[in-house]
C-alpha cells in the first residue's frame, strides 16, 4: 500500500488570527483542539488551500488577511504525496494583486517554482473536508450537493474544470444573447451546441463517479454490514443524466441541442436557462431505512455524511494504491455518541489517513491517545500536549 | 504611480508605454530610461517610424488586414490563390499563419469574435465584407482558423451559417494533437476532439 498523503511541516502567516505559526507533524492524526473562536477552523483553512479551488470556506482571499498585517498572507507546506516529497506555498497579497489586472487568483509555488495556478496543486494534494456548514447538504439547495459532487469528480477527471468554464461560458452568452432580444438562429445555435456538448461531458463525468462511488459504498457495507455510519443510496437527477442511461453521448447532445432551440422563448421570459447539467441534484438516501436523507433525523443525516465522506476518501484512496487523502474534519466529535466517535477515528485509522481533526474538549479524542498528535490552540499559537 | 519622478514629458511618455502589453509601470520605466539614453540610434528611429505609421497605416479595404496600401500587399500578391480564403479574428492570428507559410491563399481578419457577454454583434465585426467576397464568384473555399474557445467557436458555427447560401466550400481548421506532444500531457477535452476528428489513412 502506498503511504498516504501527509503534511510534515505547516506553516501559515498573517493568515486569519495567526501572526506565525509553524507545525511540524508525523503521518498520523492530528488533533487540534481549544476554545470557540481560538481559530482551529482557521488551520483547518489554510490547508485546504493547498488544494486547488477557493478552499473550505470559499472565503474572498483579501479576508484571509490577518487584521492589522500589511503584507499579504502565506501557507506553506511540506507534503509527503504520491508524486514524492515537495513543499509547496500558496499565498495572496493585496497590494500585489491591485498593481495587475482584476480577478487575479492566489499565487501559488511547487518546490519554489511558480505554477501557473491552484490547479497544478492537483497533483501533490488531495483533500476531503467535512465542516458543520455541510450539516445541512442533504436538506440545503441543490447548488451545494452538486459542489460537495463536482470536487470528487475533480478528483477523477482534471479537465472537468475548463469543461464546467465552457459550459458556463456559454450559458451565460445564451442567457445574454435572449435578454437582449436576439432571435438570429445562427448566434444562438452557435452557444447552443457548445452547451451541448460540453454539458453532455459534464453529466457523462458524474455519472462515472457517482457509479465508482456506489461501487465504493457497496463494498463497504459487505465489509462492515454493523457500521455505524448507515449506507447511502446515491443516484443522479437530471434530464441529461437520466438520458444517457439510455442513449449514446452523441444522441443525447443533439437532442438538448434541439431542446435548447425550443425552448428559447421560455428560457428568454425566465431570465435563465431553464435545463442543463447546471441543474441536476445528487439524490441520497438512508440505505437501510430506504427514506430520503432530507428526511432522516438530525443525528442521522450526520452519520450518513459522514458514511459519505469516508467512502469518497476511500475512493480517492484506492485510485491512489491505497495513499490516502488528507481528512480536515471541523467539530466532528459534535452530535456523535461514544460508539459512532469510535467507529470514526478507527476507520480513519484502517484508511491510514493523516485526519486534521477540531474539537472543543480534548478528552473527546481520548481513544486516539498514542495515536494522534495533539495540539492545544491558543493565543493564536499552538502548543503540544503530551496525552 | 504615486509620485513624478521625473518631468511632464518623460512621465506622459512612461504613461503610455506602460499601457502597452506586457509593460507593468516598472518595464515602463525601464524602456523609457533605455530610450532616452540611446537617443540617436533608438528614440529619434522610433518616433519617426511612429509618426510614419500614423500618417500611412490603414485597414485594407479587401480583408481588413493592417498594411500601409488598401487593398494590402497580401491582397495584391499575384502569385497568391485568391479563391482560397482563410478568415482569422485578428491581424495576429494572420501573422501567425503567414510566419508558418501554412497557406499561400488570402486572408480576411475580422476584428474579434462575436462575444454577447462583451457586446460584441455581428455587426461590431468585419462580417459583412466576407460575405461579399464569397458571394463575388471568384472564393471557391472559405478556411475558418478561429481561436478553439466558446466565442470563437461560436462565431464559426454563425459564419458557416451565413456563408450556406453562398456555393463556396467551408472548412475548419482541425483540433487536436500538437506537433511533438505527448498523448499523455494533452487535456481530456483536446484528446476528446482528436479522437472526434480522426481520419482514414
Amino acid at each position: 500500500m502506498a503511504p498516504s498523503l501527509s503534511l510534515e511541516r505547516l506553516s501559515l502567516t498573517d493568515f486569519r488570527n495567526y501572526a506565525h505559526v509553524v507545525i511540524e507533524t508525523g503521518p498520523g492524526p492530528i488533533v487540534l483542539f481549544g476554545l470557540n473562536g481560538s481559530g482551529k477552523t482557521n488551520i483547518l483553512e489554510a490547508i485546504s488551500l493547498l488544494a486547488p479551488g477557493q478552499g473550505l470556506r470559499r472565503a474572498p482571499y483579501p479576508d484571509l488577511l490577518r487584521a492589522g498585517a500589511n503584507g499579504g498572507w502565506a501557507v506553506a507546506a511540506r507534503v509527503n504525496s504520491r508524486s514524492g516529497r515537495a513543499e509547496i506555498g500558496t499565498g495572496f497579497s493585496p497590494s500585489a494583486a491591485a498593481g495587475q489586472r482584476a480577478g487575479t487568483g492566489r499565487v501559488v509555488r511547487i518546490d519554489g517554482e511558480p505554477a501557473g495556478g491552484s490547479g497544478a496543486l492537483a497533483d501533490f494534494v488531495e483533500i476531503v473536508w467535512l465542516t458543520p456548514a455541510m450539516d445541512g447538504l442533504f436538506t440545503g439547495p441543490a447548488s451545494e450537493r452538486r459542489r460537495f459532487l463536482d470536487r470528487l469528480v475533480l478528483c477523477f477527471d482534471p479537465g472537468f474544470r475548463s469543461l464546467a468554464g465552457r459550459f458556463e461560458r456559454a450559458t451565460q452568452s445564451r442567457n445574454r444573447l435572449l435578454a437582449d432580444g436576439v432571435r438570429d438562429n445562427a448566434r444562438l445555435e452557435g452557444v447552443e451546441i457548445i452547451m451541448a456538448e460540453a454539458g453532455t461531458a459534464i453529466a457523462a463525468a458524474r455519472i462515472s463517479t457517482v457509479r465508482r462511488l456506489c461501487d465504493v459504498i457497496a463494498a463497504r457495507r459487505l465489509r462492515d454490514p454493523d457500521s455505524p455510519f448507515p449506507w447511502s443510496g446515491i443516484e443522479l437527477e437530471g434530464s441529461l443524466e437520466s438520458a444517457l442511461a439510455s442513449a449514446p453521448a452523441v444522441d443525447v447532445e443533439d437532442s438538448y441541442a434541439r431542446r435548447l432551440a425550443s425552448m428559447r422563448e421560455r428560457d428568454r421570459a425566465a431570465g435563465r436557462t431553464l435545463e442543463g447539467p447546471h441543474r441536476s441534484d445528487l439524490i441520497v438516501s438512508h440505505g437501510p431505512k430506504n427514506m430520503p436523507a432530507r428526511l432522516s433525523s438530525t443525528g442521522e443525516q450526520k452519520a450518513l455524511l459522514i458514511g459519505l465522506v469516508m467512502a469518497e476518501a476511500e475512493l480517492i484512496a484506492m485510485r491512489h494504491s491505497g495513499s490516502a487523502p488528507l481528512l480536515l474534519l471541523d467539530e466532528i466529535t459534535a452530535h456523535l455518541d461514544d460508539r459512532r466517535r469510535d467507529g470514526l477515528f478507527s476507520e480513519i485509522l484502517r484508511l491510514g489517513a493523516q485526519a486534521w481533526m477540531t474539537g472543543t474538549d480534548l478528552s473527546a479524542f481520548s481513544a486516539l491517545s498514542g495515536q494522534a498528535t495533539m495540539l492545544r490552540v491558543a493565543d493564536a499559537g499552538l502548543h503540544s500536549v503530551h496525552a | 504611480m504615486s509620485k513624478a519622478i521625473a518631468g511632464p514629458e518623460i512621465e506622459r511618455m512612461i504613461q503610455l508605454l506602460s499601457r502597452l502589453p506586457g509593460l507593468g509601470p516598472r518595464s515602463a520605466r525601464k524602456a523609457a530610461l533605455s530610450l532616452l539614453k540611446r537617443r540617436e540610434d533608438l528614440l529619434m528611429p522610433l518616433a519617426d517610424a511612429l509618426s510614419a505609421a500614423v500618417d500611412r497605416i490603414t485597414h485594407c479595404s479587401e480583408c481588413g488586414n493592417v498594411d500601409t496600401v488598401s487593398p494590402c500587399s497580401l491582397c495584391r500578391d499575384g502569385r497568391r490563390d485568391r479563391s482560397v480564403v482563410v478568415v482569422v479574428e485578428e491581424v495576429g492570428d494572420l501573422w501567425a499563419l503567414e510566419r508558418a507559410a501554412a497557406i499561400n491563399g488570402v486572408y480576411h481578419v475580422l476584428g474579434g469574435h462575436l462575444s454577447p457577454l462583451d457586446g460584441v454583434g455581428p455587426d461590431n465585426l468585419n462580417i459583412p465584407r466576407l460575405l461579399e467576397r464569397a458571394s463575388s464568384g471568384e472564393v471557391k473555399e472559405v478556411i475558418l482558423a478561429l481561436n478553439a474557445t466558446v466565442e470563437g467557436q461560436s462565431t464559426m458555427h454563425y459564419i458557416k451559417e451565413r456563408l450556406a447560401p453562398t456555393n463556396v466550400a467551408v472548412s475548419e481548421i482541425q483540433k487536436g494533437v500538437p506537433i511533438g506532444g505527448e498523448l499523455d500531457y494533452l487535456d481530456d477535452g483536446t484528446l476528446a476532439a482528436a479522437i472526434k476528428s480522426r481520419r482514414r489513412i
